[in-house]
């Protein structure tokens, strides 16, 4: 038997109905609740979610390898993003080192790096011997000296081990301003409290990663739980290379570690 | 380049073999000074707040019967100053309506979180004294005054008009009690000052143990030249007789102060320069460069070496009264800006260095910002306010009971 052929108008007026029915089907398979996981962000910190959070058996670090370092400024732009860090002020910065063959450092930080470094100086006269770059954020310290001249005790250490701000209680006094020797807190000019870098608690307690360590591009900087032995900071810790912190001389006891860092670092 | 300075480049000029350390870097959080005028004024008030009453102390705990004409005045002057103690540093906070939790939640680590406390008590002591030191005045007051002033006396003197000799007597127990226990607390309250700065070891140039002796013995030099000067100024205002032995006493006890304290200001540069530990090279450089006027011009040269030169011909050479008055009001003069600029110098010129120890930021003072120099003109002008009305209740001067 002959299968006789739809006319033209049928052929045209079915396809329209598939597309309107698919259309249709399509909207509605991503608009129907069919629980928030399939949406959600992959796990990047392991074992955090679908767990009790133990808030006191947690250790956590965080490792910049300024080796990888590109000057990209890209972690600079996701953390001003991730918290409307207002201008002018930085909760992370990236610094640019050049040393001459006089050993002569030069470093320069314009705009704390937002803008990335994209082309060399052309201030420096002689002729160069390295360059380098070196981001920086709050260390965290162990023996934090903002908490510790906190009056109010608005400047906390979790138990977890980061170091925070309750803007609720802060004075702004300033007084951690001063005691901080890596410089990274500020007045915020619009809520006139203290503000500084939190390693993105709010991500990490969601099992996500800090906004500069998920865009850096090279894998420069590295954050995870040290309670994790599969975590790449725990064997970087754990493992033969040299590791240095930033002042140590100021007996602060920063979680943040720094790999490759020339002496000139400060 | 970030803050490339024409003072810093001066600096790295300046200090040789160090020059490989500075490049002019400034961290990006350093460019703005946050301690600004209002925290030079803050030391300078609770200074000025010291000294006084330790003139006070000298003639109602150690006797010195020669300050009796300023004895009473030097209460009332620092209860003036003392009063005003706190409105910088409200204007200072971020937010200043939340400062009583200092007092309610203080972390018991920090030392700015007993600023309330010593502060409450010192203000309580020098009440009291006032209280006891003028109840035979305010007694015989409320007699002679009508209206609104007897309220206000019958209220002050509790509505006792007991001046027996028993009463008098007590009286002037619980008056050597009251200085004695007033001597630590005005210590506590400058020195603790002083801590607050020398506490932060962030900075090198705060980051001393010298640091609360400096603040203690410069509060005790302002304070005594502020007495010495009011004094002689309200005296000529007023065509009132200067009593010259009051003058030479307050003078000598300035002498022996300033030298302790500007001894001290300098041992502490000089440590810094011998003992080249870690960011000395800051520390110099801060002082030879961005500092170099405000420090070593105005407050060692104009500020500490040449009073001293005038106080030692004071104090060693026989001048005639009036020409010696005439010294005494311009070297307590030269002394109040020598304190002013030194409280400047390490507030502000502190912070002058950035912790990346490569460079300085600068300091622009504002006019009209909350912090800025009309402010610090009128918080300077409320305890003269507070002195006038004072006055008008409490009689200044000694053998001057208003009666």
């Amino acid at each position: 038997m002959k299968i006789k052929d739809p006319s033209p108008d049928m052929k045209k007026r079915s396809f329209l109905k598939n597309v309107l029915n698919g259309t249709v089907a399509g909207c509605l398979y991503l608009v129907y609740p069919m629980g928030a996981d399939s949406f959600e962000i992959p796990e990047q910190i392991p074992g955090i979610r679908n767990k009790p959070y133990d808030i006191y058996d947690q250790e956590f670090a965080f490792v910049v390898d300024i080796t990888r370092c590109i000057g990209c400024g890209s972690c600079c732009v996701a953390d001003k993003r991730e918290f409307n860090v207002p201008d002018g002020n930085y909760r992370t910065w990236v610094e640019r080192y050049v040393k001459g063959f006089s050993d002569r450092i030069y470093v320069d930080c314009p705009n704390g790096g937002l803008d990335g470094y994209q082309s060399p100086r052309t201030d420096i006269k002689e002729k160069i011997r390295d360059t380098f770059f070196v981001p920086k954020l709050c260390n965290m310290c162990r023996e934090a000296p903002c908490v510790q001249v906190c009056p109010v005790g608005a400047t906390f250490t979790s138990p977890d081990g980061f170091v925070l701000v309750d803007d609720k209680r802060c004075v702004g006094c300033a007084y951690c301003i001063q005691a901080c020797p890596y410089s990274a807190r500020f007045i915020n000019p619009e809520t006139r409290v203290v503000e500084k870098c939190t390693w993105c608690y709010n991500r990490v307690r969601k099992g996500l990663l800090p906004a500069c360590v998920q865009v850096c591009p090279t894998g420069a900087r590295k954050f995870g739980s040290l309670k994790d032995e599969n975590s790449e900071v725990y064997k970087i810790l754990k493992g033969p290379g040299v590791l240095t912190v930033l002042k140590k001389e100021m007996g602060t006891w920063p979680a943040l570690y720094y790999k490759g860092a020339r002496r000139e670092v400060v | 380049m970030n803050t490339a300075t024409v003072s810093a480049a001066m600096v790295s000029d300046s200090i040789g073999s160090a020059t490989m350390l500075i490049s002019n870097y400034v961290f990006p959080n350093d460019l703005h000074v946050h301690w600004s005028m209002m925290i030079v004024l803050y030391p300078y008030i609770t200074g000025l707040v010291d000294g006084a009453f330790i003139i006070a102390a000298l003639y109602y705990l150690f006797d010195v019967k020669s300050l009796a004409p300023v004895a009473r005045f030097s209460l009332l002057f620092a209860l003036a100053f003392l009063c005003c103690a706190t409105i910088p540093l409200l204007l200072h906070l971020g937010r200043p309506e939340r400062n009583f939790n200092m007092l309610l939640t203080p972390s018991p680590s920090s030392a700015m979180a007993g600023f309330g406390y010593i502060y409450a008590v010192s203000m309580g002591v020098l009440v009291f004294i006032i209280f006891f030191v003028y109840r035979p005045v305010l007694v015989a007051l409320r007699k002679s005054s009508r209206g609104w002033l007897k309220v206000l006396y019958r209220v002050i003197t509790l509505d006792s008009i007991d001046l027996s000799d028993d009463a008098l007597k007590l009286d002037a127990k619980i008056i050597r009690f009251l200085v004695a226990i007033g001597i630590p607390i005005a210590a506590v309250l400058h020195g603790y000052v002083g801590f607050i700065f020398g506490g932060v070891k962030a900075n090198p140039t705060w980051s001393s143990p010298l640091m609360p002796v400096i603040f203690l013995f410069s509060a005790c030099v302002s304070g005594i030249s502020a007495i010495v000067f009011a004094y002689i100024v309200i005296a000529k205002v007023k065509s009132r007789p200067i009593d010259h032995e009051c003058i030479v006493t307050m003078i000598n006890t300035l002498t022996g102060f300033f030298i302790l304290a500007f001894s001290f200001e300098m041992l502490e540069v000089f440590s810094h320069s011998y003992l080249k530990t870690g960011y000395h090279h800051m520390v110099e450089g801060l002082l030879n460069g961005p500092l170099a006027k405000s420090f070593w011009f105005w407050q060692v040269k104009i500020g500490s070496v040449l009073p001293l030169l005038l106080l030692g011909i004071m104090v060693l050479f026989k001048i005639r009264s009036s020409l010696y008055t005439f010294l005494a009001a311009g070297v307590s003069g030269i002394l109040l800006i020598q304190v002013f600029i030194m409280r400047w110098n390490v507030v502000i010129g502190g912070q002058l260095m950035s912790k990346s120890a490569r460079g300085y930021t600068q300091f622009h003072p504002q006019w009209f910002d909350k912090e800025g120099i009309i402010a610090v003109i009128i918080v300077m002008a409320i305890p003269f306010v507070i002195l006038f009305f004072l006055g008008k209740i409490f009689p200044f001067w000694d053998k001057d009971n208003g009666v």
